[in-house]
């Protein structure tokens, strides 16, 4: 079975999140990346899986310049087989969506994997327009994935529940928790994704279809009000006036 | 038995001030946060328990294996990684960023196990032992000092006897990490004619005995013990060679203290991390203690001295990787390093204030680790005279 993995690079879960340009853009100085957790955790990892249940390749896909193939090459050390590059900086969920959709067509990937989401953006977008540009079928929040004869059983979560559907390949699934587990890279992966291909594509031609008119961050945490036990007059008051949750 | 699990959050995060990453290849910074990811996974949960009941975690020997931690930069096929000496560098770094017990597991087998083996025993001894000493199947100890011998090894008195196709080994050896747990020990002992011989002697022979030392207030999730030898029959196809005298296992030394440089930066780092989070949440006369003079003198002292470790470590390491570090070189970055470290947990404590003596913080298993990584592998003052010979040319020790 051929698979594709695409990995979206963010900043580290720890980073102080600034913006530049009068809050047009993110500040990336002194920000260190890591492969989107979504992405590498639970979308390669179970195609790592099903690899290894049923043979095949795995390949990842990103949308970067050169800086980001430290990211890459994790991903070949967890366990991919090859990697694509697009050399593009991406500035939307649908520049990265068109590039990936551009490359697979020709490919015939049977499943195309990504994140739920990013945890930067939060945009949750690239794998339903990836599956739009094909024509193929999207389950997105994916948390468990099973094999039944030619076809695959895939579990959602969806608000208050999950589901169960049935689907024939080709399709593009969004990994959520629960999917696979994290996989460390030993140091024998990292060494022998050395070896392993990296090819760079050139960037289709693309339009952008969205600008950020601002960025900003929420407001801090206020102090936490310790309310007088013997005082319930003042907790419901607090509550109806101040917090406005009754 | 598996203990308790920690209910905190292992929230580490390194600090490099001078960008010091900047000089660290895509190999070397994937290793790094795989290792790290690797002890926030498996260490951190546990360590504090081990270390509380002074009991090994013996199933990490298995996981150090399968993340690369054994003989990183010895070549792939005797079981090594096939990195370099600055790969081997961070691994060690983040591992005693988890602890020093932890460190000193993977450093025994590699650096004083894997390495003398693959460095000085013939093929076949090679064959036989690397790939399952790279692997965990089989764990290894070095014996070396003994009870009355341990700044001065060249007055050991363990002893080999050529008894035709064997030499017949007796002696005791004492301070071995592992010890009570290996299959094998690298042994040196002295001939016939008074040279230091090595030796692969396995722990199943007759006549080898290993017992535990206990009351250890220090490195309290690392085993240690003894080696005890009475009339044990090591074949002489398990004797290395080619290599006599001391230069055999003061260059396995030199292995294992180029990673303590690097390892101590590890616990330096965890203290120091721990001691700035706490700072910016603990308050006191209203503001946080990270806002007063004496803490921020301490901190900024602290990132300071981190900052000079690890560029020292780093041009060690790129010395090392053209075969250019000197065990002199050696001496004093393993010498700076953890007494940086040392200072580092012991000022980290006071900020920490009355909840740095607690298990809730890391501070004082490092501190109390760390005074046994300055005195093992060369102690703080000998590592002092071997510079001093260095720079003057004149030998102080006898």
């Amino acid at each position: 079975m051929k698979l594709l993995v695409a990995i979206s690079q963010t900043p580290e879960t720890t980073a102080r999140i600034a913006f530049k340009d009068d809050g047009k853009a993110f500040d990336a100085a002194g920000v260190n990346f890591i492969m989107n957790p979504y992405d590498e955790w639970y979308a390669l990892v179970r195609a790592l899986e099903l690899k290894e249940e049923v043979g095949g390749t795995v390949s990842v896909i990103h949308c970067g310049p050169a800086a980001h193939d430290v990211t890459i090459r994790k991903a070949l050390a967890i366990g991919a087989d090859d990697a694509y590059r697009v050399d593009i900086d991406p500035d939307s969920a649908y520049s990265v969506a068109q590039q990936i959709a551009a490359h697979a067509k020709s490919e015939g990937y049977a499943i195309i994997f990504t994140g739920k989401e990013t945890i930067d953006y939060n945009g949750a977008l690239v794998g339903g327009m990836i599956a739009g540009i094909l024509d193929q079928p999207f389950i997105s929040h994916a948390s468990k994935m099973v094999t039944s004869g030619d076809k695959m059983i895939v579990t959602r979560d969806i608000e208050g529940g999950e589901e169960e559907i049935e689907v024939s390949t080709p399709f593009v699934l969004s990994a959520s928790k629960g999917l696979a587990e994290q996989r460390i890279p030993n140091m024998r992966g990292i060494m022998s994704a050395k070896s392993k291909p990296l090819t760079v594509i050139e960037a289709i031609p693309s339009a952008s279809l969205a600008t950020y008119t601002s960025f900003s961050v929420p407001p801090p945490k206020s102090a936490v009000k310790l309310v007088d036990p013997s005082d319930m007059d003042e907790l419901v008051r607090l509550l109806h006036e101040e917090a406005k949750a009754i | 038995m598996s203990g308790h699990k920690s209910v905190k959050t292992d929230q580490y995060q390194g600090h490099d001030y001078f960008n010091v990453d900047e000089l660290l290849s895509q190999d070397h910074l994937l290793a790094r946060d795989a290792v790290r990811d690797w002890v926030k996974q498996e260490v951190s949960p546990i360590i504090e328990d081990y270390s509380n009941r002074s009991e090994c975690p013996k199933h990490l020997f298995k996981g150090l294996a399968e993340i690369g931690a054994y003989g990183p930069s010895l070549p792939v096929e005797y079981g090594g990684g096939g990195m370099d000496e600055i790969a081997y560098g961070v691994i060690m770094q983040e591992l005693e960023r988890g602890d020093s017990g932890v460190r000193s597991m993977a450093s025994v087998q590699g650096s004083l196990v894997m390495y003398p083996i693959f460095r000085y025993a013939s093929e076949e001894i090679k064959k036989k032992y690397l790939p399952k000493l790279g692997s965990g199947e089989m764990i290894g100890c070095f014996g070396l000092t003994e009870p009355d011998h341990g700044s001065n090894p060249s007055g050991m008195v363990t002893k080999i006897v050529d008894d035709g196709d064997a030499y017949i080994l007796n002696g005791a050896k004492m301070w071995i990490t592992n010890s009570p747990v290996a299959d094998l020990a690298v042994v040196w002992a002295k001939d016939e004619a008074g040279e230091i011989r090595g030796m692969v002697v396995e722990s199943g022979w007759k006549g080898f005995s290993a017992p535990e030392i206990h009351g250890k207030w220090s490195l309290r999730a690392s085993i240690t013990g003894e080696l005890v030898f009475e009339d044990v029959r090591v074949p002489k196809t398990h004797v290395f060679p080619d290599i006599k005298g001391l230069k055999g296992p003061l260059s396995c030394l030199s292995k294992a203290r180029y990673g303590i440089a690097w390892g101590a930066i590890g616990a330096g780092l965890d203290c120091y991390d721990s001691a700035l989070r706490y700072s910016l949440e603990r308050e006191q006369f209203g503001r946080p203690i990270g806002g007063f003079q004496l803490t921020q003198k301490k901190l900024a002292e602290m990132i300071t001295e981190i900052t000079k470790a690890q560029l020292l470590a780093w041009r060690l390491g790129s010395l090392a990787n053209v075969g250019k570090a000197t065990p002199a070189q050696i001496s004093m970055a393993k010498r700076n390093n953890v007494h940086m470290a040392l200072e580092i947990a012991r000022e980290a404590r006071q900020i920490h204030g009355g909840m740095g003596i607690t298990n809730e913080y890391p501070v004082m298993r490092h501190m109390m680790n760390l005074e046994t990584v300055l005195t093992y592998e060369g102690t703080h003052d000998i590592h002092l005279l071997i510079t001093g010979m260095d720079v003057t040319g004149l030998n102080a020790f006898s």
